[in-house]
């Protein structure tokens, strides 16, 4: 039966793994190879002299990145703190509520990120929803809520909400109510409550649900180009320029390089320590 | 530790809240979308429908219509196979590189899309693959087929894995074990795998945007018209294709309960009893299976 099975598993991982090496993993390795080209080439057949990596420095990239991280940290703060009384009344308080809620937060993903961003423009903008109504009613506007960095803040906050909600949700309710209720008999204060079992008890849920907020924020483009109207420049927008008006691979692989390599040690950190076995509910 | 009936309610209030949240930008472009000025501003003075049968009628609209639907459907059913047998490899079998694996499946959905869609359009271009619709099916399937192998694999965790070794303690070969046990007890998950992938794929576009070449799909043309200037069409066409997958959501929910209330006229079970349920009846089946080979 063991042999079957390490035989048997090692087949039907198979086809995802030849689609993931063939259209995930190569091309991740051609980035890397394009990265070290010099400047403005199209070919591999160059001498790599990492030329590319000099011009991040040179010209101001890693402004870019820090804005893209900057406004992706404060993002998934946000949205944890936010999150975490809605992921907890669905894991522990909620009855039924909890399958509505759940269904209404899976639709909306089934909408076109560029689509609800787009709403989020048309309620914001001068003449838009909110300011256009409120003109109507009181007699007189105010400028348009867009084109600066707190919108794009929340439009990275609205788009990327459920992917907090949901492993939060999955993290607390791996809390037993019997470690809460013995905690509460003993006299601890909720607070107390919430520090010493909640929080670690519920920390695989938390570490997925930040990790994954955090690296898509960190390489979104649409919110800051949506919302934001340049406003500030993300790093994953310079290499989108990069790559199209700019015309120089290289450097466009090479910023992303630096994106991926941010982004792939903090998903490997926190990958790494979180059981998936235990998270999704394995029995045995 | 009995949470108080007050905060009970504010925090329904807050659900229903965050609800409303995520809804209201689809209400303003609802209202967008039935304005009748070339240009918008709110609040509305004339309401008109005409824009949408300017879309209805409009041959662009048609062709990415027609593209989205081929992308989609085609991810739908690639990814359903892989993610049916990815989910095996993810929940149910024990091997070597099993904690490898998962985490390897994990890497694409916690990558930055636009990123990603750049370095298959790099990696097309290295093969001298010329990007359409078709390598937008791949670009697609990266995100997507790890995706439904999750969801499948939900399923796949809480299968028993007795029911396996009973059928071939019975003497099924493998492929009858799949064909008779695994397939039937996982085909809940696999739908709703595919219902997810049609949906994201659908929706989709920052994969979209570098991969597709020549070709459009809806979401790619809309967040062009956005960036370039504001077309009436766009709110239409956006509600439209909302609209669209809202119909996917509804069919999904009703056939299966259609299904259901011709059979029976049960109650609806629980998950938990959907799956005793199962066991139940599939040890059953083996069981008259088994007397049938006797006798």
């Amino acid at each position: 039966m063991q042999s079957l099975d390490r035989r048997l598993g090692a087949f039907t991982a198979m086809p995802l793994i030849t689609l993931l090496g063939v259209s995930f993993l190569a091309p991740l390795l051609v980035v890397a190879i394009f990265s070290t080209m010099p400047t403005k080439v199209f070919t591999f057949s160059h001498v790599p002299d990492f030329s590319s990596y000099a011009e991040f420095f040179r010209q101001g990239y890693w402004k870019s990145l820090a804005w893209a991280l900057g406004m992706a940290l404060a993002a998934t703060a946000i949205l944890f703190v936010i999150s975490w009384p809605l992921a907890f009344a669905m894991a522990k308080v909620y009855k039924r509520f909890t399958l509505i809620l759940t269904i209404g937060v899976v639709m909306s993903l089934f909408v076109s990120e560029n689509i609800r961003l787009f709403g989020w423009v048309l309620t914001l903008m001068k003449g838009g929803l909110l300011e256009g109504y409120f003109r109507n009613w009181t007699g007189n506007g105010f400028d348009g809520l867009l084109y600066n960095v707190p919108v794009i803040v929340f439009g990275l906050v609205y788009v990327y909400f459920p992917f907090m909600l949901f492993p939060l949700a999955q993290g607390i309710s791996m809390v037993p109510d019997d470690a809460r209720q013995a905690a509460a008999d003993l006299g601890a204060s909720r607070k107390r409550i919430l520090w010493e079992i909640d929080l670690p008890l519920a920390a695989p849920g938390i570490v997925v649900g930040c990790l994954l907020t955090f690296v898509l924020a960190a390489g979104a483009i649409a919110e800051s180009k949506l919302l934001g109207g340049q406003a500030v420049i993300v790093i994953a927008d310079d290499v989108e320029t990069a790559f199209t008006y700019g015309q120089d691979w290289p450097l466009g692989s090479a910023l992303a390089m630096v994106l991926i390599a941010i982004i792939g040690s903090i998903a490997l950190f926190g990958v790494s320590r979180v059981d998936l076995d235990a998270i999704m509910g394995r029995r045995r | 530790m009995e949470t108080s009936r007050l905060s009970r309610f504010w925090l329904v209030v807050y659900g229903i809240g965050a609800l409303a949240f995520l809804y209201l930008p689809l209400v303003a472009v609802g209202f967008a979308s039935v304005s009748k000025g070339r240009y918008l501003t709110f609040p509305i003075r004339r309401y008109d429908t005409k824009w949408y049968g300017e879309a209805l009628a409009s041959d662009t609209v048609r062709d990415l219509l027609f593209i989205s639907l081929k992308v989609a459907a085609i991810v739908t059913i690639i990814s359903m196979v892989v993610g049916f047998f990815g989910a095996l490899a993810f929940a149910r079998y024990h091997w070597r590189f099993r904690r490898l694996y998962q985490k390897l499946i994990l890497l694409p959905i916690f990558f930055p899309q636009s990123v990603l869609g750049l370095s298959l359009l790099m990696w097309f271009n290295t093969l001298n693959i010329v990007p359409s619709w078709q390598t937008a099916v791949v670009a697609h399937l990266v995100w997507i087929s790890p995706i439904a192998t999750l969801i499948i694999s939900i399923r796949a965790y809480s299968f028993d894995p007795t029911l396996e070794e009973a059928a071939r303690d019975m003497g099924c070969s493998t492929f009858q074990i799949m064909r008779e046990v695994t397939v039937p007890l996982l085909m809940p998950g696999v739908i709703s795998a595919g219902l997810f992938a049609f949906l994201l794929s659908w929706g989709n576009f920052p994969l979209s945007l570098f991969t597709t070449g020549a070709d459009s799909t809806l979401p790619e043309w809309l967040y062009a018209k956005m960036i370039s200037g504001y077309s009436p069409l766009v709110p239409t066409v956006g509600i439209m294709t909302v609209a669209a997958s809202a119909t996917v959501i509804v069919i999904a929910f009703l056939v299966p309960a259609l299904f259901r209330a011709l059979k029976s006229n049960q109650k609806i079970p629980d998950l938990r009893g959907l799956v005793h349920a199962n066991v139940h009846r599939w040890k059953e089946l083996y069981r008259n299976r088994r007397l049938e080979g006797y006798r």
